[in-house]
């Protein structure tokens, strides 16, 4: 009897190629799934209470950030608007728009209106919105183009890896003070250089990637 | 031989369920962040801060005006277009977007009842609102209101002025 049946060819090849499977989605569920948009949530809008337009509001109507994030510039938390904010307007216009029945019964029980947040960051990580914008990184950066999204969607993957890839070389993603609330800006020829801009707002990379400046 | 590595595939098995179970619990960290309730909590707080309640930097006092600067101006545009340009208008002519929408038309600054107003009316307009507009107070700070206040004072004079109120080597520019 031999120890090589006639089919143990195909047994072999069977046998290696499954290996090689097997190594192929072992090494796929390490490295690609956890940055495909389905685990990362990168382009998904979550169900909101009411179905705000950035794009209405923003593009459309030329409100400026801040009338609504109102901390952005001095706090770690951009600030989401009250219900006064909102009512600023909608007391007086679309006052019986049926998507706005949300914020009225707000106002009416003064209970806050619960948004489901789209970015969010473990609790081990801190993030200070206030010292980004006094650095000079605009909005978009970060919200890629938020100024035209008709509902909110998370533009990035907030990994680890995406911060650092800005904290070790911002010079790229700096603009001039006055453009960081414009959500449609484009870098031209006439605009300082990155390295310029580092200078200007005195950004030094040498510790900007130590632990201790998020994890603290 | 063979327990020990039965032992320590069961250290490394607990080690590694300890370490998955440790990674949520840092993420999620029993203190209090901004817009979130503690872990768990259905509680619901107040839109309205109850009363008596002050904002932990407010002044004590209102402050008074304080002497009008190019800085205080440029803050004073800066805040006023954030702020008052989307129903006033950038020019402080009533026409801003929110009204070209169907908000109601506010005055124009260039009234000669708001122009004979005093600076102390914009500044308790902004803290206090007036009419249909809401209270801004939550939203600038009293030393903003007063440079929105100067900002507006200059829209003012603006209507007014001639090619002479402007400096010589500017003139040009205007022609």
């Amino acid at each position: 009897m031999a120890i090589f049946g006639p089919r143990a060819n195909l047994f072999m090849n069977a046998a290696l190629l499954g290996v090689t499977g097997a190594v192929i989605v072992l090494l796929l569920a390490v490295w690609v799934v956890p940055v495909i948009g389905y685990n990362t949530q990168e382009r998904f809008a979550p169900q909101q209470p009411i179905p705000f337009s950035h794009k209405h509001h923003v593009s459309g109507l030329g409100i400026d950030c801040r009338y609504c994030h109102t901390e952005v510039e001095k706090s770690a938390d951009a600030g989401m608007p009250s219900t006064a904010i909102c009512m600023t307007c909608h007391s007086q216009i679309w006052t019986n728009a049926a998507m706005l029945a949300p914020d009225r019964q707000s106002l009416a029980t003064n209970t806050p209106i619960r948004w489901t947040r789209v970015y969010t960051l473990p609790d081990y990580v801190f993030f200070d919105h206030s010292i980004h914008i006094a650095k000079g990184v605009g909005c978009t950066e970060c919200h890629g183009p938020i100024g035209d999204m008709a509902l909110t969607w998370k533009a990035r993957t907030l990994y680890m890896s995406w911060c650092l890839s800005c904290h070790r070389d911002p010079a790229p993603h700096l603009r001039p003070r006055d453009e960081v609330f414009n959500p449609h800006w484009q870098r031209t020829s006439a605009t300082p250089s990155g390295a310029a801009l580092m200078a200007e707002y005195n950004i030094h990379t040498d510790n900007l990637s130590d632990c201790g400046i998020c994890h603290r | 031989m063979r327990w020990r590595r039965g032992i320590a595939i069961a250290g490394l098995a607990s080690a590694a369920a300890i370490g998955l179970a440790a990674c949520d619990n840092m993420a999620n960290q029993p203190k209090l962040n901004p817009y979130e309730l503690p872990y768990g909590s259905q509680a619901q707080w107040p839109v309205t801060p109850p009363p008596h309640v002050v904002a932990r930097d407010q002044p004590l006092h209102p402050p008074a005006a304080p002497p009008v600067t190019m800085a205080l101006l440029e803050r004073g545009r800066q805040r006023f277009d954030i702020y008052c340009a989307p129903c006033h208008g950038r020019f402080g002519d009533g026409n801003g977007m929110i009204v070209q929408r169907g908000f109601p038309h506010p005055p124009s600054y260039y009234s000669d009842a708001l122009r004979n107003a005093p600076s102390q009316h914009f500044y308790d307009v902004i803290t206090h609102g007036y009419g249909v507009m809401y209270s801004y107070a939550d939203r600038v700070e009293p030393a903003d209101r007063w440079a929105i206040v100067a900002y507006v004072r200059a829209l003012q004079a603006s209507a007014s002025a001639t090619l002479a109120d402007v400096p010589p080597e500017q003139r040009s520019a205007l022609q």
